[in-house]
């Protein structure tokens, strides 16, 4: 699957999104479980905000230096025994992993979660190329087996899917036991370890290479990135070219930041440091090991404004927080990177043409930027694809181009920016019934028709906080 | 090894940063927030076995200290406990070490249930074993008390199957080889990799039992790797 999903247009998946209440339900619990274990995890660390900045100084020093550590990277992969292959597009990294599976006379490829992979349409390709291709990972397999159904998290793909859904694909499979998850996951044990063991190739994705030594980790809590690089004689990672780190001392704080903002977990159940091949004489692991290093987009963001969405690890902490994802839904941002990521990285992917309107899917509240583990300022990475939209494009509608015109003056100066917010919810009244949003523009149109939106609080959220403070003090 | 493609790839992004290709070494900086963390010490401390056990219990991981004198008879409890008829081993000299071989072998022996020590000459049969045990068992190379983590340095002997493959895996972790937390141990690879040692081909973290919330966020322990697992924390001999 392309960064594409489906056919509709952006009103229609909103819609959609808005109307499934199941995914609404599904998803706002899950956001809840997610936030709480965020919170208590980096409470329990301690220093979090230091642990974010160092994170934060980390990913900007390895981008600014990207082309240097990438070479050491390879330098160090091949001395360890591996193939490196850098490629500038989907085509050139399906082309080589295809070259590669063929010169094994191989077939069976088993496969662990990786979005890079998802982005370059992987599993298609290898398909078209005559492979039978698995998708090991609890949700992907679930995914994969109702016919390729996309991703709508980036941690929890299956999260829009309910047990009883969950059941009915499995019986596809000749599963006939009851949808209760311990049952359902045994069957799912059982069914991929027999793949495992007659798989010829592992393909995974890369959380983090390491520069110094050539490693590839994998932040994993099922097993099955282990087992595909522990039984197939060949292991294929497939990286984006910017998911690497110097050396070790950073990769403990950016494996550290990860677990607890993704899950919550000090770390997760295997963190797994792959050097190369296996060596001479050893028993197991891959006899051959290639990494695949892909652009395919990537460079064009470099040097730009938008260069800090390069630093993202991909925990989705962004996405468990965001309101416009907990109504919408993922598969609404058209994009397998939903939320705020999504929005901000999908167009610089594919395109204003496509996605001009996934920066407008937000309401700005800034949450994204709060629990982002590297300081990526989401929010207002979202407001300059506006004002590009609106300015460089002339995409967005008259009204738009002339707010964004106002807001980058007023977002240049604190005061302003107070004033202009409390102007917010002054402007807004003559929309607001009975502080009801009852009629909205763009994005917002649709969602309106089927709900009432709470209009903008007289109070304005800084005003709020400055209050409850103050009781909090006082109590 | 082939290096496919990389000069012009790396040329373009040069060019994206505004600037000719990096050739000169690149000194990364000190890090001010390296003060976060705790200067390596106490090494086994009460402290971190105490954190350890804590965390060890959080993560759905049984939990044992007991003095060294007792792991062969602690192992074989176990084992009968859990019935297995087939178990898999590294072959490690720290089973002589800590003297579950001749004790442990002897008594397994006894009850005719099989111990097999990884073997990587005869890899597929290895494997295939590793598949049918009910347990594997290794010994742990570092263990983090914050998470409650082994690690496992695989090579030689040491395959990877033998903690991934069997229902079960206990791992035995010496109490000297208790650290605070993953910088303890990233710094001990990176004096490895400072000596100019190639690192082992494949080094685990494990923290717990195998586990997905894939399923309505429901928390299922033991999907694709061990279903349970368990520590055995030795006071050194």
């Amino acid at each position: 699957m392309p960064i594409k999903i489906g056919q509709d247009p952006f009103f229609k998946r909103v819609e959609s999104g808005i109307n499934d209440r199941q995914m609404q339900k599904a998803v706002s619990s899950a956001q809840e479980r997610f936030q709480k274990r965020r919170r208590e995890a980096t409470e329990e660390l301690g220093n979090w905000e230091e642990w974010r900045k160092w994170g934060e100084a980390i990913r900007a020093h390895t981008m600014r230096y990207l082309d240097y550590y990438l070479e050491q990277l390879s330098e160090n992969v091949s001395k360890a025994g591996g193939h490196v292959f850098f490629a500038r597009t989907a085509a050139e990294a399906n082309e080589y992993i295809i070259r590669v599976i063929k010169s094994k006379q191989a077939t069976r490829v088993v496969k662990s979660k990786s979005m890079m992979t998802e982005e370059i349409s992987l599993n298609k390709a290898l398909e078209e190329a005559g492979c039978e291709v698995l998708e090991t990972d609890l949700a992907e397999f679930i995914l994969q087996a109702d016919d390729h159904d996309p991703p709508s998290h980036i941690v929890v793909p299956s999260l829009h899917k309910d047990r009883e859904k969950i059941r009915e694909i499995f019986a596809r499979l000749g599963y006939q036991g009851s949808a209760v998850p311990e049952e359902m996951t045994r069957f799912a044990r059982n069914y991929l370890r027999k793949k495992f063991l007659s798989a010829e190739i592992g393909i995974t994705g890369c959380n983090f290479a390491v520069a110094e030594s050539g490693s590839v980790v994998l932040v994993t809590n099922e097993g099955n990135a282990r087992l595909c690089t522990t039984l197939p004689k060949t292991q294929i990672t497939v990286m984006g070219m910017e998911r690497l780190v110097p050396t070790w001392e950073e990769l403990d704080v950016l494996v550290t930041l990860l677990c607890r903002s993704a899950v919550g977990q000090k770390l997760t159940t295997y963190v797994t440091g792959l050097t190369g091949p296996r060596r001479e004489g050893e028993g197991d692991g891959p006899e051959e090991f290639h990494l695949v290093i892909l652009d395919n987009g990537r460079s064009n963001i470099l040097g730009t404004e938008f260069q800090s969405i390069l630093h993202c690890i991909r925990c989705a902490a962004c996405i468990n927080v965001c309101p416009v994802y907990r109504h919408i839904g993922g598969h609404a941002y058209g994009s397998i990177y939903p939320g705020p990521v999504g929005a901000v990285l999908t167009p610089l992917l594919a395109g204003y043409d496509e996605y001009k309107e996934l920066p407008y899917a937000s309401s700005l509240c800034a949450a994204c930027t709060e629990v982002c583990p590297v300081r990526i300022p989401l929010h207002e990475l979202l407001i300059e694809h506006r004002r590009k939209i609106a300015e460089d494009e002339k995409k967005a509608p008259p009204g738009e181009r002339l707010a964004m015109k106002g807001f980058r003056l007023a977002a240049t100066s604190p005061k302003l920016y107070r004033l202009a917010s409390k102007a917010a919810s002054i402007m807004a009244k003559p929309l607001t019934e009975e502080a009801k949003l009852k009629t909205g523009f763009g994005p917002l149109k649709p969602w309106l028709e089927t709900r009432d939106f709470p209009a903008p609080e007289q109070e304005t959220f800084r005003e709020w906080f400055q209050k409850r403070r103050k009781k909090g003090e006082n109590s | 090894m082939t290096i496919l493609n990389r000069d012009a790839f790396l040329n373009k992004l040069a060019e994206r940063l505004g600037r000719p290709r990096m050739r000169e070494e690149i000194q990364k900086p000190e890090w001010d927030q390296a003060r976060l963390v705790p200067p390596e010490d106490r090494k086994g401390c009460e402290e971190w076995v105490e954190r350890l056990e804590k965390q060890a219990q959080l993560n759905r991981t049984t939990f044992f200290r007991i003095p060294a004198d007792f792991l062969p008879e602690a192992v074989w409890k176990m084992i009968k406990k859990a019935g297995a008829k087939t178990v898999i081993t590294w072959d490690d000299v720290r089973w002589n070490e800590y003297g579950l071989d001749p004790a442990l072998n002897a008594k397994l022996e006894e009850h005719r249930i099989r111990l097999q020590q990884w073997c990587d000459e005869q890899a597929a049969e290895s494997i295939s074993l590793a598949e049918q045990a009910m347990i594997g068992i290794t010994f742990s190379d570092l263990a983090l008390a914050e998470s409650a983590t082994v690690m496992l340095l695989n090579g030689r002997g040491k395959g990877r199957s033998v903690s991934l493959l069997p229902h079960k895996y206990i791992a035995i972790i010496p109490r000297s080889t208790i650290v605070p937390r993953l910088t303890h141990a990233t710094r001990e690879i990176r004096r490895r990799i400072e000596k100019g040692e190639l690192l082992p081909s494949c080094i685990n973290f494990i923290s717990g039992p195998s586990n997905s919330a894939d399923i309505e966020m429901n928390l299922v322990v033991g999907v694709h790797g061990p279903v349970e697992v368990t520590y055995i924390v030795v006071d050194d001999r």
